[in-house]
C-alpha cells in the first residue's frame, strides 16, 4: 500500500502550478501524476516522496488536499505483464476504480485504487506481485 | 380598440372618487372580515369610516410578503372556503409558498382586467391566441387564458415545454398571437431557426411578453424575429395575476388598471410615498378583491409613474419598466428565487461551505442557473463518482425548493472570494 496525494481543485489556470511550486519549495519530488477532470473542477492524484508533509504543506497553504491508500505494482518488463496482474483482482470479482501508471527505472508501475482494500492486499500475496510501499519507492527515486 | 372605455378613459376626478369609495369599502372588508389587518388598523387607532376619499391611503398600514409568509396558508384570505373557487401559489423564501385564493368575482375581474390587455395590445374575436405560460399553480397561464377566452379569441392552451410542436401549432392553425416570457419568445425564435421555419411561414403579429424584467433591446430582437408587436404585461399573483398593467400601441408605460389596483410609489427606505416621475417601490391596493384583499402591499418592484393621459386615449396612470428589485429576488424563467432559499439548503447539507454564489446566465435565449458551492475539505474524495453524487443530491434538493432546475458546480473549500462587507451572493450576466 502506498499514500496518494489527492487534491481538489477548480479549473483555474494557476492552479495546478500553484501545488508544483508549493512541493518543489519543499523539497519534495513528484513520483507519478494524473489529473482527472471534469467541466468544473479536478482531482489531482499524486505520487510523492513525503506524502504526509506534501499534504500539511498543501493544506496550510488553503487547498483542498487528503491523503488515501491506493495499490502500486511493479511490472515484469514484458509484454502482457499488465494484463496478468490485472487478471488477477478481475478472477476474483475485485473492481478497479481508478488507474494509472509510470515508468521508474525502466520499469512499469501501476497504481490504482479497488473497490475492496482486504481483497486485493490478499490477491497481490497470494500471486507473489511486486507491490510497492513508501520505502521501496523512495529509494528508487 | 379599448375594452371597457367607461372605465380606461374615465376622467381623473372621476376615477379618484370611484378609488375613494372602493377604498372605503376594502377597507371596512378587511376590517371585518381580516384579523390581521383588524389588529393593524385598531393599533393605528384608524376606524374604517376614517378612510373617506384615495387620499386617505396614506394613513393604512403596508403589507409585505413576509405577512403573507407568517399567514400561511390562508390567515389573510378575507372570504370564506366556500367562496373560494381556486388557489394558485407563488415560491416563498422558507419554501412556504404564498397561497392566493379567488373568489368568481375575483375570477371574474381577473379575465376582465387580462381582457383590456389584450384589446390594447390588438387582439381581436379573429385571433389565435397561444398562451405559452405555464398553467398550473403559477398565474400566467390560467391568467392570460381566462383573458384570452372572455375577449372571444380562440384561447391555445399551449403551455411551456415542447416548443417544436408548439411552433408547428403557431405555424398550422395561423396563430397570431402569443403571451409568454421575453425569453421564451427568444427560444421559440431560435428553435425555429433550427427548425427552417422562417419568420415568413409564420403569422404572429402580437406577443405580450411578462413575468421577468426584460430591455428595450429585448424587444426590438424579438420583433423582428418574430415578425411580430412586442407589448409589456405585468402582474403579480399577490395582487391577482398578470393583467395589473398593461402598454397600448403607444408603448410609452404600462397603463395600470387601477380602478381595481391602486398603485404608490414609495420610498423604499422610509415608506414615505414619492411623486409621479420618482423611482421607487411600487405598492399596490386591491381596491375590489375578495379572496385575497391586501392594503398597500409592497411589491419590491422599483419603477416609476407616469401621470398624464396617453395618446390612445387611456386616462390611467401609467408605470414605467421594472428597473429592479428592492429585495434581493431573481426572476429566473418567470419563478421567483431567493437567494436566501439557496442558503438554506446548503446550511442544510453537510457536506458544503455556507458559502455560495448564484451564478444567472441566458444561454440559447434560456435563463439557466448555476449554485456554486464549496465543498469541505472533511469531506474531499479521491473518488469522481461520489462527488457527482454530492452534486446531484444538492441539484435535487434545490429543484424541490426552487421548483426550476439548477445545475451545481463544486469548489474546492476556500475558492470563492470571501468579502468583508456584504458578500456577493448573486452574479447575473444577463444583459437585462
Amino acid at each position: 500500500m502506498l499514500q496518494q496525494l489527492s487534491v481538489f481543485i477548480e479549473n483555474k489556470s494557476g492552479t495546478l502550478l500553484q501545488i508544483l511550486e508549493l512541493l518543489k519549495s519543499a523539497g519534495i519530488q513528484l513520483v507519478a501524476t494524473n489529473i482527472v477532470d471534469t467541466m468544473d473542477y479536478g482531482i489531482c492524484r499524486i505520487i510523492a516522496t513525503q506524502p504526509r508533509l506534501a499534504c500539511t504543506i498543501l493544506q496550510e497553504a488553503g487547498m483542498s488536499a487528503n491523503l488515501n491508500d491506493v495499490f502500486a505494482i511493479e511490472l515484469d518488463n514484458h509484454p502482457g505483464s499488465a494484463a496478468d496482474a490485472i487478471a488477477a483482482f478481475a478472477q476474483e470479482g475485485v473492481g478497479i476504480i481508478y488507474l494509472y501508471s509510470f515508468l521508474l527505472g525502466g520499469k512499469g508501475v501501476l497504481i490504482f485504487r479497488t473497490d475492496n482494500p482486504e481483497r486485493a492486499q490478499a490477491i497481490i500475496t497470494e500471486n507473489h506481485l511486486n507491490a510497492l510501499d513508501e520505502q521501496t519507492l523512495t529509494s528508487l527515486t | 380598440m379599448i375594452w371597457n372605455p367607461n372605465k380606461e378613459t374615465m376622467s381623473r376626478d372621476e376615477m379618484r372618487e370611484l378609488q375613494g369609495r372602493r377604498l372605503h369599502k376594502i377597507v371596512d372588508y378587511v376590517y371585518h372580515n381580516v384579523p390581521f389587518y383588524r389588529h393593524k388598523l385598531q393599533e393605528m387607532n384608524i376606524e374604517p369610516d376614517d378612510i373617506r376619499s384615495i387620499d386617505d391611503i396614506t394613513r393604512l398600514p403596508f403589507t409585505t410578503k413576509q405577512d403573507l409568509r407568517d399567514n400561511y396558508p390562508y390567515g389573510l384570505q378575507a372570504a370564506p372556503q366556500s367562496e373560494i373557487v381556486r388557489v394558485h401559489a407563488s415560491s416563498g423564501t422558507t419554501g412556504n409558498p404564498t397561497i392566493v385564493g379567488y373568489t368568481r368575482k375575483d375570477i371574474g375581474v381577473w379575465a376582465e382586467c387580462m381582457a383590456r390587455c389584450l384589446t390594447a395590445y390588438g387582439v381581436t374575436r379573429e385571433d389565435t391566441f397561444s398562451v405559452a405560460y405555464g398553467y398550473g399553480l403559477f398565474t400566467g397561464g390560467l391568467g392570460a387564458h381566462y383573458g384570452v377566452e372572455k375577449l372571444g379569441a380562440t384561447a391555445v392552451p399551449a403551455s411551456v415545454g415542447n416548443t417544436e410542436k408548439h411552433l408547428r401549432l403557431i405555424r398550422d392553425l395561423r396563430i397570431t398571437g402569443i403571451a409568454c416570457t421575453p425569453s421564451y419568445a427568444l427560444h421559440l425564435a431560435e428553435t425555429m431557426g433550427k427548425m427552417g421555419i422562417k419568420k415568413e411561414d409564420i403569422h404572429l403579429r402580437i406577443g405580450a411578453f411578462g413575468a421577468e424584467p426584460w430591455t428595450e433591446d429585448m424587444r426590438h430582437e424579438i420583433e423582428s424575429r418574430l415578425g411580430l408587436q412586442g407589448y409589456n404585461l405585468y402582474g403579480l399573483s399577490e395582487i391577482m395575476g398578470p393583467c395589473v398593467s398593461y402598454e397600448c400601441c403607444c408603448k410609452n408605460g404600462s397603463h395600470i388598471c387601477e380602478d381595481h389596483f391602486f398603485p404608490e410609489i414609495i420610498d423604499p427606505q422610509t415608506l414615505e410615498p414619492l411623486p409621479a416621475g420618482q423611482t421607487g417601490e411600487l405598492v399596490f391596493t386591491t381596491l375590489t378583491k375578495e379572496g385575497l384583499p391586501l392594503l398597500r402591499y409592497r411589491t419590491r418592484d422599483l419603477c416609476s409613474l407616469m401621470a398624464g393621459e396617453c395618446e390612445c386615449g387611456r386616462t390611467a396612470i401609467r408605470m414605467g419598466r421594472i428597473v429592479g428589485r428592492s429585495d434581493d429576488m431573481l426572476i429566473i424563467r418567470g419563478i421567483n428565487v431567493f437567494p436566501s432559499q439557496v442558503e438554506s439548503v446548503i446550511l442544510s447539507t453537510k457536506e458544503f461551505e455556507p458559502q455560495y454564489q448564484l451564478v444567472v446566465d441566458r444561454v440559447d435565449n434560456l435563463d439557466r442557473l448555476t449554485v456554486r458551492v464549496e465543498l469541505r475539505n472533511e469531506y474531499m474524495t479521491d473518488l469522481l463518482p461520489e462527488l457527482a453524487a454530492l452534486e446531484q443530491k444538492l441539484s435535487e434538493k434545490l429543484k424541490s425548493v426552487l421548483s426550476i432546475r439548477a445545475k451545481v458546480q463544486l469548489l474546492p473549500q476556500g475558492s470563492i472570494e470571501r468579502s468583508q462587507g456584504k458578500s456577493k451572493r448573486v452574479i447575473d450576466n444577463r444583459k437585462l
